[in-house]
């Protein structure tokens, strides 16, 4: 059986807990909004593009552990990186989340902490909450002005 | 309300026998991630007592026929059989006749019906509808139809911060143009029952139609139409333990004769022909095409299993219940309750500190526990509250004070994930 404790690993709590990169980012070149009509989780993502690079980024909202980790997670891991490296990221994360396979050690290794919210592939109702930044992200990249929802 | 004076009612433990009733249910039985499932989403469905699954089993087995038309003998029992369902539902909610029972699909269905059929040829612009801050989505979406249709306006009752309606901005809201009242007998979201007497005789006053939306009211408090002189009544079959995708409209007779059919199709009608079609009598007006038969034959016997316990027993016992759980739940640092009004029925909307209902809503499930998290189907009832979801157990006749410990006992292990 499935435990609790690798969904609510220690990191995902921690970022729940003290999310970082959260609130608004003054003067950002792309905003975004993200909306989890199931269970209500808000999401407003804020990036500043240098020369092709992401070299700030931010969010704020309301969700659930997961959906707030995920996001807290997903903004460290995008700072500093390009246009390109960070669509490759989603994609990944993206997959692993969503497809049957087996995880690849390789791609795993390649998300470093965001490998903490792979256990929530085996709550498929929360798989949303987890992915609900990137699609945000996404969106932002595109620079989308639909709120993006998971439904 | 201060939720701790409420004193748990012990004596209410032994209106009824609820191991028998338990050993009833066979769904009951089964382990959630190895724990006994403990079943607190009553409100969104209740579970099927064996009586109404083997009525079911039994239709398709024995007598799977259509109805109304056939001459051969199984298509007359299946007849009888939807026929004698419908007087059961007469009776249950103590219609006048059986002309004003409609089958539909469910409460949301019903909604439409009346929306559609008797508002979109009675409105016109200006007119005024009124609501309430806490409906279900179903209550509100097919009359903001109809406003788009007829130039109607929605006018809509606050509620304070227990969750109770504000009956002098209800008064105030009345007036010449008022046309028609749609309220919600007990709220989903919230628990709230809401004062449907004074409500109706108040819509009448001022000649307007009253509709009561009864889905989460059927299966906790007997209803009398005649002596509440609600003008509709709507309700679902599987929140009162029968099939999903069966409810019923009630209607007062005078009102329905008046009203255009809702669907066309076979069994609505007396004759057609290429030209012109002379529409069948009531009830069946109203129910086009073939019907979900096995869907009413479950719900008489569903009927039939609520009757037996007694519907007054069930509020009775589900008051200690609901009281216990208030109780217990006040005792947990960090919760607060969403929904504290003086009369409320079977529903405990929560919030915790620092932990979104969606992880309770994991966490619990882990425990066996089967609650609800989000919005309810009432994001006005969450935008008045400031929250945008709220955790949600609610209680049937089947549940036991132990089960609510086992509910507090994992909102400790809630707590103590996140700490």
């Amino acid at each position: 059986m499935f435990d609790l404790k690798d969904l609510y690993q220690e990191v995902i709590v921690d970022h729940n807990r003290s999310p970082r990169n959260f609130g608004r980012l003054d003067n950002a070149d792309r905003v975004a909004e993200g909306f989890n009509p199931l269970c209500g989780d808000r999401l407003n993502l804020y990036l500043k593009l240098d020369d092709g690079r992401i070299s700030d980024i931010s969010f704020d909202g309301n969700g659930c552990a997961i959906s707030v980790a995920s996001a807290s997670l997903m903004t460290d891991a995008l700072k500093g990186k390009t246009l390109g490296e960070a669509e490759t990221m989603f994609n990944d994360f993206h997959q692993l989340l969503t497809d049957d396979k087996p995880h690849d050690i390789q791609r795993v290794e390649h998300l470093g902490k965001l490998a903490a919210l792979l256990g929530v592939k085996h709550y498929p109702t929360r798989v949303k909450c987890a992915t609900l930044c990137w699609h945000t992200l996404h969106s932002a990249l595109e620079d989308n002005k639909t709120p993006v929802s998971t439904e | 309300m201060n939720s701790k004076n409420i004193a748990p009612d012990i004596t209410s433990s032994s209106i009824l026998d609820v191991d028998a009733i338990r050993a009833d249910f066979p769904i009951l039985r089964q382990k959630i991630h190895g724990k006994p499932l403990v079943y607190l989403d009553n409100a969104a469905t209740a579970q099927k007592p064996e009586q109404v699954i083997k009525t079911l089993d039994n239709y398709y087995r024995e007598y799977n026929a259509n109805i109304h038309r056939g001459i051969h003998t199984l298509s007359q029992k299946a007849t009888e059989a939807y026929e004698g369902a419908r007087v059961k539902v007469q009776h249950f909610i103590n219609a006048s006749s059986i002309k004003e029972i409609i089958f539909v699909r469910g409460t949301t269905e019903g909604i439409n019906l009346v929306a559609q059929s008797y508002g979109r040829t009675r409105l016109k612009r200006g007119d005024e509808i009124i609501i309430s801050e806490m409906e279900h989505h179903s209550n509100i979406v097919p009359w903001q139809l109809l406003c788009e249709q007829t130039g109607a306006v929605l006018k809509v009752i606050p509620m304070n911060d227990a969750g109770e309606l504000i009956m002098e901005e209800f008064e105030k809201l009345l007036g010449k143009k008022t046309r028609l009242v749609s309220v919600g007998h007990i709220s989903n979201a919230l628990g709230t029952i809401n004062p449907i007497e004074k409500i109706i005789k108040m819509s009448h006053a001022y000649n307007a139609v009253a509709l009561i939306d009864g889905a989460q009211a059927v299966s906790h408090i007997a209803i009398d139409v005649q002596a509440l002189d609600c003008d509709f009544y709507v309700f679902s079959g599987h929140k009162l333990f029968g099939p999903t995708g069966i409810g019923v409209v009630y209607g007062k007779q005078s009102l329905l004769e008046d009203m255009p059919p809702y669907q066309g199709g076979g069994d609505m009608i007396k004759m057609v022909t290429l030209e012109k079609t002379l529409f069948n009598d009531l009830p069946y007006k109203f129910e086009a095409g073939t019907p979900h038969i096995a869907g009413v034959i479950g719900l008489g016997a569903a009927i039939d299993y609520v009757s037996d316990i007694g519907l007054e027993n069930i509020a009775a016992y589900e008051h200690g219940l609901t009281a216990y759980a208030i109780s217990a739940a006040s005792g947990v640092t960090g919760l607060r309750l969403i929904g504290t009004a003086r009369d409320k029925a079977s529903i405990l909307s929560f919030i915790m500190d620092g932990i979104h209902p969606h992880d309770i809503g994991t966490i619990l499930d882990h425990e066996g526990i089967a609650i609800r998290t989000g919005h309810h189907c009432a994001m006005p009832v969450m935008e008045h509250f400031q929250v945008p979801a709220t955790a949600r157990a609610s209680f049937s006749f089947y549940n036991k004070r132990e089960e609510i410990d086992q509910l507090i006992q994992g909102l400790e292990k809630c707590k103590k994930v996140f700490k």
